[in-house]
């Protein structure tokens, strides 16, 4: 009963983000990242990937559900939608990782008995993909993200127009998403 | 980069979207109407139209194909949906597949043997291999395009169903004009361009619709 309210609460809050209320639509990441956070620490735990990659999955995860969001039929259940996508990219995330660096055993049952991911471990990978972005397009990324800076704040910083600076952000986001799936083998 | 970070940069990019069903709706609609007016352009509908309605074979070939184009549209859409059901047209396009079959065993039992080779091989084989992909071309391209606005958890598959509907609708129209009507000659030539699209939809998805 109490998940049904909140799945409302989310999908009313993600119907409002698709129309154009970018608060609405801010307060609907943030209230499903618990959720994405959970799925992706008991998949790591299960791929023997340590808990410090979570947020990383965490990350990859959120930059899909944010590209995809008109994907998302508004006259069906959010629930299926969202744990369709979290499920993917995590696999995803941890197909790559798998490639990379085995996971020695001992790590495996130190990890199977680790508490809870801890919910702000720092993530490293976008960091390292924001610098392959070009100088203005890192910039907006971090001016936006970091400080308060919204989106007219940036562009008077910047001289640029809102406008450009909208098309900027959202290319700036589209490659970075285009980045993670390159990483993958 | 924090978590809250990362949030506050993905809602400022938080303008209003197009209904992914929306745009789907917009690249059918145009690439159908591209379809039909190139069907115009460059075949038009066969002379004996009024004859052709009031047999079987004919309605049966041209339901089919409209039939096929119907369930891989909406298996195609379906896909871009992560978590979406798919069962329907799943079973939609399995049906859709005996049904040729079933035609054929009729076809068989119904024509003499001597005569199964001439339907077979028809009249304009050849016009039909050319002109189903030609006629399809602008709703895959443009069903492609859409589906690229979608989050296929299988990319390839999804390809091959924008490659299905377009093939199938261009067939659909091809159909309208072509002369031979018998199961043995649809199934084969038809069954060879489709799958063709089919193909190439397949291997285009599998590059271009990773998300």
């Amino acid at each position: 009963m109490g998940e049904r309210v909140q799945q409302e609460q989310w999908a009313g809050l993600l119907r409002a983000g698709l129309a154009g209320d970018s608060q609405a639509y801010g307060r609907f990441l943030q209230a499903v990242t618990p959720y994405l956070r959970a799925v992706a620490a008991r998949r790591c735990r299960m791929a023997g990937a340590p808990d410090s990659e979570v947020e990383d999955v965490v990350q990859e995860v959120l930059l899909a559900v944010h590209l995809k969001r008109e994907t998302w039929d508004p006259a069906r259940p959010l629930a299926p939608w969202l744990a369709a996508i979290a499920r993917n990219k995590t696999i995803d995330a941890l197909r790559r990782r798998g490639r990379r660096s085995a996971v020695p055993i001992e790590d495996v049952i130190e990890t199977l008995a680790a508490p809870e991911a801890a919910e702000t471990l720092p993530a490293r990978e976008l960091d390292m993909l924001l610098s392959g972005l070009n100088a203005t397009q890192r910039d907006i990324v971090q001016s936006i993200s970091l400080s308060d800076a919204g989106i007219g704040e940036t562009a008077r910083r910047l001289a640029m127009s809102e406008g450009a600076v909208r098309v900027a952000l959202h290319r700036a986001l589209k490659i970075l998403a285009a980045r993670y799936r390159s990483l993958n083998p | 980069m924090k978590t809250d970070d990362l949030i506050r940069a993905l809602a400022q990019d938080g303008a209003a979207r197009t209904p992914y069903g929306r745009t789907a709706a917009l690249a059918l609609g145009v690439g159908a109407l591209l379809a039909v007016l190139l069907f115009a352009a460059l075949l038009g509908p066969r002379g004996d139209m009024g004859d052709a309605v009031a047999t079987i074979r004919f309605p049966f070939k041209v339901a089919l194909m409209a039939a096929l184009a119907v369930a891989a549209l909406g298996a195609g859409l379906t896909m871009g949906r992560p978590g979406a059901d798919l069962r329907f047209w799943g079973i939609a396009l399995s049906v859709l597949a005996v049904l040729p079959i079933v035609a054929i065993a009729l076809e068989l039992a119904v024509l003499p043997a001597g005569t199964w080779w001439t339907r077979l091989v028809g009249t304009n084989a050849r016009l039909c291999l050319t002109m189903i992909p030609l006629l399809g071309a602008a709703p895959f391209v443009l069903l492609l395009l859409a589906a690229r606005r979608g989050a296929p958890e299988r990319p390839a598959l999804a390809g091959a169903g924008a490659g299905l509907a377009a093939g199938a609708l261009g067939a659909m129209l091809y159909a309208l004009h072509c002369p031979d009507d018998s199961p043995l000659f649809v199934a084969t030539w038809y069954g060879i361009a489709i799958g063709a699209l089919t193909a190439l939809g397949a291997a285009i998805g599998h590059r271009l619709l990773r998300w």
